[in-house]
């Protein structure tokens, strides 16, 4: 009888393997093997044959080159980070201020839902580049390309610098806002993902929670930061993560990777690069993700 | 006296009640206002492309005209259509997209299933391994990975049957269609993570109850478990349809030369300076396209390049919210 039903869940975990079994496959072929060959590739010098390539071992050189040589990678790397800690809070407020808009009832709500998340489908790289390229042909440099993309929002940020400096807020905070305000745009197309997570994290809040603090007397105020807030704090972190892994997916450093690679064929160059980056960002996320969760609340 | 303090009373509610109507009225106006904003920052670039694609070259000197053209044309339209190859392209891309999400939602299907119902040596590990392919950065693998598709050889079996080194799949579908249909393509993790989220909080009697009445385990994965997992199905469906086909990492790594709508698009501006003045049949002499012209052509074919992602989601709106609140990603 035991013996028979050891089989039995023997048999469980052959079917879940079954069931895993395409993923192993991927994983241990098409992610594992390129990841350890890719440790290796940034301690070699890689030189593409007609057919495979030669490695030769040259050490931490790669690294070497890339940090103190390359006249780029640092620079473009301490920006990728510094608009990524920038861009982190504006996009996880916006998010949470559009979940929260759109969550309340109003006439239109469907349509409003519709627009805020078109960006999700038209955020596209390529879609980007391709209008930058546009512009810059028609001004011939890339400097007044901008310079005309910035106008065209027609919006001076000094009044909103004056207002703000007059109320007597610290100097930093608003150069923050006034960033927040100029890249508006930005902001508002890569938060689609970010406000459908907390949108159904609102829906799953129970609504027995609000009437009883509307009962006790708790203003709509108090309740969005005793009840709402809470109740979403877990998704904070997922969007914080994703926010971080998204603005790092198309970022100057991937690109800069890629040319290395692939203009000049630097192969050993750009895998050293990219484990750098790839340092950079794991230690990023387990700080971020550590701070974070010690401030969680789980309701359940 | 006794009738003077109810008097007060309903005075002092009266006002109360018009007060919170008050702050209402104004609450909602204000987020009227919000979101009117918001969705006019949206939506302001896809109807400015829109006027542009239906505007004539002979308005774009008018000061006077700011949205809707005083002369309208389908040339604009005609041309970057022509410049693209349209009609082929989107075929291409929407056999190739479709295909590539297919198996994508197929192969994440299977395995967010086999992480969420089943317990086997390492389950947990193997988890953790699959949070890992969402956190590492593409980048890293970039190198080894076109190496690898360069001379596709699996445990070298290829060398072993026809004595020739491996296969180039560079510039075929393959590299896309290997890596979606076995669950390691395009954000793959995020999407095992979902069917694996859903998947555990199915309850547990169905499963029993099928295994009970002589089901095997694929037979009820697939009649019991998929039927109820449709929330999940349409969410990685749409995303990673919509991610797939706008995707230039993979398709400019592995396909640089393929005809596929994000590769074109990339290269569109490009292109449109190359064939207008042909097109327009100036080409030779010493005219050349007006840039602002060249500038209306690009506008019209990223129109025309995000026309069919519209079209879809003027269908699938509805689903794309609902689905992902009913997944139940959020725990």
């Amino acid at each position: 009888m035991i013996k028979r039903s050891f089989t039995l869940s023997q048999k469980r975990s052959l079917l879940g393997i079954l069931f895993i079994l395409p993923w192993l496959l991927g994983f241990l072929f098409l992610f594992l093997s390129p990841f350890l060959q890719s440790i290796q590739f940034s301690f070699s010098e890689l030189k593409v044959a007609p057919n495979g390539y030669d490695l030769s071992f040259i050490g931490l050189d790669n690294y070497h080159h890339a940090i103190r040589i390359d006249p780029n990678f640092n620079r473009i790397l301490t920006e990728s980070v510094t608009e990524m800690v920038y861009n982190v809070p504006m996009i996880l407020f916006f998010s949470l201020f559009a979940a929260t808009l759109l969550n309340s009832k109003f006439k239109g709500r469907a349509l409003a839902r519709a627009i805020f998340f078109l960006p999700v489908i038209l955020a596209s790289g390529a879609i980007e580049e391709a209008q930058s390229a546009g512009l810059i042909q028609l001004t011939g440099s890339s400097q007044i390309a901008q310079e005309l993309g910035e106008q065209q929002n027609g919006f001076d940020p000094m009044i909103l610098v004056s207002i703000l400096g007059n109320s007597g807020i610290p100097l930093g905070f608003i150069e923050y806002i006034v960033t927040a305000v100029n890249r508006i745009y930005e902001i508002i197309r890569s938060s689609g993902v970010q406000i459908l997570i907390f949108l159904a994290a609102l829906q799953s809040v129970p609504s027995t929670m609000y009437e009883v603090a509307k009962m006790e007397g708790a203003t709509a105020y108090e309740s969005f930061w005793k009840i709402t807030f809470p109740m979403v704090s877990p998704l904070i972190l997922t969007n914080v993560i994703y926010t971080i892994i998204d603005s790092f997916a198309d970022s100057q450093v991937t690109q800069y990777i890629y040319e290395t690679a692939f203009t000049s064929q630097n192969f050993g160059l750009s895998a050293a690069m990219a484990w750098m980056y790839t340092i950079v960002v794991s230690i990023i996320l387990v700080v971020v993700g550590f701070v974070i969760s010690k401030r969680v609340f789980y309701y359940n | 006296m006794s009738a003077k303090i109810p008097e007060n009373e309903a005075v002092l509610l009266r006002y109360q009640r018009a007060r919170n109507k008050g702050s209402e009225v104004l609450w909602s106006i204000f987020r009227y206002i919000l979101i009117l904003g918001i969705s006019f920052v949206i939506l302001l670039p896809v109807l400015k492309q829109i006027s542009v694609a239906f505007k004539d070259p002979l308005d774009i000197y008018d000061p006077t005209i700011y949205m809707i053209p005083v002369n309208y044309t389908m040339e604009n339209i005609r041309l970057a259509m022509n410049v693209l190859d349209y009609w082929p392209l989107l075929q291409n891309t929407m056999l190739f997209v479709i295909s590539t999400t297919l198996l994508a939602t197929a192969s994440c299907a299977l395995a967010g299933y086999g992480f969420a119902r089943f317990t086997f040596p390492g389950s947990n590990v193997l988890f953790a391994l699959v949070i890992m392919t969402i956190l590492i950065p593409s980048s890293t693998l970039m190198v080894p990975m076109y190496l690898h598709f360069r001379e596709f050889d699996v445990l070298g079996l290829v060398k072993l049957f026809t004595g020739k080194d491996g296969v180039n799949l560079l510039n075929t579908y393959w590299p896309s269609l290997i890596t979606s249909g076995l669950a390691i393509g395009l954000k793959a993790g995020l999407f095992i993570y979902i069917f694996r989220q859903f998947f555990r909080g199915l309850p547990k009697e169905i499963e029993e109850s099928a295994l009970i009445d002589g089901a095997g385990g694929l037979r009820t994965f697939f009649t019991i478990m998929l039927p109820n997992a449709i929330p999940p199905i349409i969410t990685v469906l749409l995303f990673s349809f919509v991610w797939q086909y706008n995707d230039t990492f993979y398709t400019s790594l592995f396909m640089s030369d393929s005809n596929l709508m994000a590769v074109k698009i990339a290269s569109f501006p490009a292109d449109v300076n190359q064939f207008l003045p042909r097109l327009l049949g100036i080409e030779g002499t010493e005219a050349r396209a007006d840039p602002n012209h060249v500038s209306m052509i690009v506008d019209t074919g990223i129109l025309l390049a995000i026309a069919p992602l519209i079209i879809l989601y003027l269908f699938v709106q509805r689903n794309f919210v609902e689905s992902v609140e009913r997944t139940g990603v959020v725990g």
